[in-house]
């Protein structure tokens, strides 16, 4: 029986391992934590953890409506490309400190990588 | 099969179906979001114990309060909805004494039946209206305690500082929040930053812990931007006299400062002290803006955003 890439990664665990990790880069990454302002820190870990079970190839409901819907606001704001790659570089610098393999990351950034038309609302 | 049982109302819970499945089955309505255990909107709270996996996620002092993920939960035995309570005590002033011209710590008698945990905050009720104030009392002690600062302008300052005496009644809510202390984790350092009269939930979850053996560290760090607004300084000291695991750093963010006061936020005071977070449990109460800053400096500082709890002291628009 095939696993799936979520359980390959290691799951739940794997998630809340990497959520901490993932939200503590972004926080400090003056290129993008400005979108992070005001927001209520334990929301966006949720959202977060959401991202990333998402990312992983793991159980989620989010809808492509959802995740243009959720970042309208912030397209407003001016949030484009050069934001998302820089969301893209702390997702792998993550797994990279978290030793997962370079196969696995790859796949976990295609799989971010094709929410990117929807983030950005095009 | 289970039941869910809600307001005096029993659902019958399908085969594998969970309790936010039962209830929007039955058009009743409840809040949820991801349907994933993740976004946390279909939090309720139960009578007695739930499943394990209805509770991933919440912090521990939901845990113990009963609160689960509707989404997650399929009870295996009949499962009693608490919906929240409103139930209201009456209450005495026991005492009122100025702990500083501005700032009185006010002693309520404790009504039949009241319980909360020190950290908790209720609402004080005073011609239509409601302030929440936060308890800074034990449960073995025979008052409950609060500190109010005088705001200027202040309708319930007014009644507080000017109107409130011995022996008066005062109607009062049940006990809320999540800003308290859970045992299990005796060893484990706890990080308290309070500003202003923010220092009395943390005064009451310090002393729960000490009461309850807490083996591990407690540093508590009390800002203000004025000498004066460093209340109960010698009752701190004393105890940390009386505790080795006890360390309390005054700080003063304007203005020079007498000996022993940190010239600077207490937030940052505590993060150039303490540098890694690592492990840590972490309360703060008090200004919204130092919650904010003091939020995001623990977390890059290694607190799990979990082990972060948050008590901002909001202004009253009514």
């Amino acid at each position: 029986m095939t696993e799936t890439l979520y359980d390959r990664l290691g799951g739940e665990a794997a998630v809340n391992a990497a959520v901490d990790i993932f939200y503590r880069k972004v926080l400090a990454d003056e290129r993008i934590n400005q979108f992070f302002d005001g927001v209520d820190m334990e929301q966006q870990a949720a959202k977060q953890k959401a991202f990333l079970t998402l990312a992983f190839g793991g159980p989620n409901h989010y809808t492509g409506k959802d995740m243009r819907e959720g970042h309208k606001h912030l397209v407003e704001r001016g949030l484009n490309d050069s934001h998302v790659d820089a969301v893209l570089e702390n997702l792998k610098a993550t797994l990279e400190e978290l030793n997962v393999a370079p196969e696995l990351i790859q796949q976990v950034l295609g799989i971010a990588e094709s929410a990117r038309d929807d983030v950005l609302n095009r | 099969m289970a039941r869910l049982i809600l307001e005096g109302r029993e659902l019958l819970l399908k085969e594998e179906e969970s309790v936010l499945d039962c209830l929007l089955r039955h058009d009743i309505e409840v809040s949820y979001g991801c349907q994933a255990g993740v976004c946390q909107s279909c939090l309720l709270q139960s009578e007695g114990r739930v499943p394990e996996e209805a509770q991933t996620g919440l912090k521990d002092t939901l845990r113990v309060q009963n609160f689960f993920l509707a989404c997650q939960c399929q009870p295996r035995n009949d499962l009693v909805i608490r919906l929240p309570v409103v139930e209201n005590f009456h209450s005495r002033v026991v005492s009122l004494e100025h702990l500083t011209p501005e700032v009185v710590r006010l002693r309520l008698s404790v009504p039949e039946g009241f319980e909360y945990r020190p950290g908790q905050f209720l609402n004080l009720f005073h011609e239509g209206r409601s302030r929440s104030y936060s308890l800074a009392s034990l449960p073995c002690e025979p008052f409950l305690e609060f500190h109010v600062r005088r705001v200027p302008e202040g309708r319930f300052s007014r009644w507080i500082f000017q109107r409130l005496g011995e022996g008066m009644p005062v109607e009062i809510s049940s006990a809320q929040g999540e800003c308290f202390y859970v045992e299990g984790q005796r060893e484990q350092p706890l990080l308290l930053i309070a500003t202003g009269t923010g220092l009395a939930p943390l005064y009451g979850i310090l002393r729960d812990a000490l009461a309850q053996g807490h083996e591990g560290p407690i540093h508590l760090y009390h800002g203000s931007s004025t000498a004066e607004g460093l209340y109960l300084q010698s009752t701190l000291q004393a105890l940390a006299r009386r505790h080795e695991q006890f360390h309390y750093v005054p700080c003063q963010s304007r203005g020079p400062v007498a000996a022993g006061v940190a010239a600077a936020r207490a937030n940052d005071k505590a993060l150039e002290d303490l540098r890694d977070l690592k492990g840590w449990r972490v309360f703060l109460c008090g200004n919204p803006e130092m919650i904010k800053s003091a939020q995001r400096q623990c977390f890059l500082a290694g607190a799990k955003v979990q082990e972060i709890y948050s008590d901002p002291f909001l202004p009253s628009s009514s």
